[in-house]
């Protein structure tokens, strides 16, 4: 009955009481009703990582190690030497928010392995063969990104903390830390997934991963000024969307720095990046399984 | 029962009055070219609501991509299909709203247990929240998992696995279900019970299921109508007895055909030849992930 509005011939199978989960009511959704459909399967998604997270969280830990060590180790040596010109701040604040955009970045950039290897089982069919939007299929698993990035967040902060990095605590600028680590996350985590539809390997991915994290890192001002670099290297920078992550991330938790562009143009640059690569991937990730 | 032509390479052996007029599933020139390859070849499948229907084949028959374009995943490159009122390419989402799809490969999660496995998928149908409980509940007596609800998949044996993925694909109460080699990698005792269940659903539910195996017996025990295929086409149609009783009158022997000696009749091999390195080595993988 509800199926000729859709201009789909009546059925019989509608008519025996198929569908009772208001699913054809669904097929006519307005673009409110799409939007909230996005989100809830968004979510949906995430759960999965989370869910996975809380039975087997040793990868989490693990991956606590590297930012630790880089300001421990690296941090210390280079505030000592007083070799990188950081302004009014010292070395270690300078570096704090560069190593958690670090750790985000590779936490993101290696996320779509386990989508190569559910798409060699059969689990990334079983969910495009469902009605799940694939934009929140792709989006889920960037904000299951965004989750374990903020793991890497709370480590950061607690070894900041010790280490005598002026944090800011203020809790809006917390709640701005929150979202640019989650935007980067996804950027990262979305690009991580793009590669993997095209490469479609773990061993390629994993290639194409470590190729990607070198240039992206030290073509940032992650753990020296844009200003030290030679020119070109200097537009590499501008063009690169870590540069940007690291800039709010810089100006919202260290207290007494400032934003080299504006903290909205950062995150406007965070965010289209993400709004693009969800289009694109949402595209490209029914394509793994053909 | 005389053989019906009904093009000049494909042969209808069914012994049911003619089809109704309205199929629940319904193809028309399906086909899929992969490069230069021809994987499906005009295929014209026509299944009755509560049927019962098994796509026959060696590996590299062109089953799996039938299925795939069936369930939406692989755009067909020429041909339509109807899935209960949906058209395939035109109406997706209303299509993957109809169907359950259980695919060849292991599609459990492993790292998650037999309950959070449905729940996700409870979730992503729009099951209501009231009702979600209640439903799982009931998919996991209904597939006898209630025990090992809340144990990891990776700790459970090929049986309840390929179960809890059948109970997955059912939450929503699809009106038809597509299950890819569903008993491939299992042994004999857990194959037997996957069979009684599936024809549990039908009973219980209704539901059209389409299948596709390379096991003669399965075919022989669970489906109303099967249709061989090879080489991305349909070579002949009918109920396992009228296809097995059809080529008694072609041998004009005495002894009664088994489905094998149909198949071999009408693909010139046998079954174990083919399959490909990666057919292979996902359904080993597979079977390894478990262990």
């Amino acid at each position: 009955m509800t199926l000729q509005e859709s201009g789909a011939p009546r059925n019989d199978w509608d008519e025996r009481g198929w569908n009772r989960d208001k699913s054809v009511a669904r097929s006519r959704l307005g673009w409110i009703e799409a939007i909230a459909n996005l989100i809830t399967k968004t979510l949906v998604i995430t759960e999965v990582e989370v869910r996975k997270l809380l039975h087997d969280p040793t990868d989490l830990l693990l991956r606590a190690v590297q930012p630790a060590l880089w300001l421990l180790i690296f941090g210390q040596v280079l505030t000592r030497v007083k070799a990188i010109p950081t302004g009014n701040l010292s070395y270690i604040d300078f570096l704090a928010p560069g190593i958690l955009a670090q750790s985000v970045l590779f936490v993101a950039i290696f996320s779509a392995i386990s989508i190569v290897w559910e798409r060699d089982l059969g689990i990334v069919h079983k969910f495009l063969a469902s009605p799940t939007p694939r934009a929140a299929l792709v989006l889920g698993k960037a904000l299951s990104a965004g989750v374990r990035s903020l793991v890497q967040l709370v480590i950061v902060y607690l070894i900041s903390f010790f280490l005598g990095v002026h944090l800011n605590f203020n809790p809006l600028a917390l709640l701005g830390v929150v979202l640019i680590v989650l935007l980067g996350a996804a950027c990262f985590s979305l690009l991580s997934l793009m590669v993997a539809c095209l490469v479609r390997t773990r061993e390629r991915l994993m290639g194409m991963g470590q190729l990607m994290t070198m240039p992206l890192f030290f073509a940032s001002n992650a753990i020296y000024p844009i200003a030290m670099m030679p020119n070109w290297l200097q537009v590499v920078s501008h063009l690169n969307p870590l540069t940007y992550q690291v800039d709010a991330l810089r100006s919202l938790m260290i207290v007494g720095s400032s934003s080299m562009y504006e903290l909205g143009l950062d995150f406007i640059v965070l965010f289209v990046t993400a709004t693009v690569m969800t289009l694109i991937c949402a595209r490209l990730y029914p394509r793994l399984v053909l | 029962m005389g053989i019906v032509e009904q093009t000049d390479r494909q042969q209808n052996l069914g012994n049911q009055p003619p089809q109704g007029d309205r199929p629940i599933i319904r193809t028309q020139m399906l086909s899929r070219y992969f490069d230069r390859a021809i994987a499906v070849d005009d295929l014209n499948l026509s299944v009755e609501a509560g049927e019962v229907f098994g796509l026959l084949g060696p590996n590299g028959a062109g089953k799996s991509t039938a299925i795939k374009m069936l369930t939406t995943l692989l755009p067909p490159t020429s041909g339509r299909a109807t899935i209960a009122g949906f058209d395939l390419t035109q109406q997706p989402t209303q299509v993957r709203r109809m169907v359950g799809y259980v695919p060849q490969a292991l599609s459990a999660d492993g790292t998650l247990t037999g309950y959070e496995n449905l729940l996700i998928f409870a979730k992503l149908y729009d099951i209501p929240r009231r009702s979600l409980k209640s439903r799982i509940a009931e998919a996991l007596e209904f597939m006898g998992l209630q025990d090992a609800a809340h144990r990891l998949v990776r700790t459970y044996s090929g049986g309840m696995i390929r179960r809890l993925e059948i109970a997955q694909s059912i939450l929503h109460r699809p009106p038809i279900v597509f299950l890819d080699e569903p008993t491939v990698g299992l042994d004999p005792i857990a194959r037997s019970a996957v069979w009684d269940l599936m024809l549990e659903l039908k009973k219980a539910y209704g539901m059209t299921i389409l299948l596709t195996t390379h096991f003669m017996e399965e075919a022989d025990t669970l489906c109303d109508r099967v249709a061989i295929m090879d080489h991305g086409r349909v070579v002949v149609t009918g109920t396992p007895t009228a296809l097995k009783a059809s080529l008694n009158i072609d041998l004009q022997s005495g002894e009664s055909a088994t489905l094998d000696d149909v198949f071999i009749h009408y693909t010139g091999k046998l079954l174990e030849v083919g399959g490909s390195f990666s057919d292979t080595s996902r359904v080993r993988r597979a079977t390894k992930r478990l262990g």
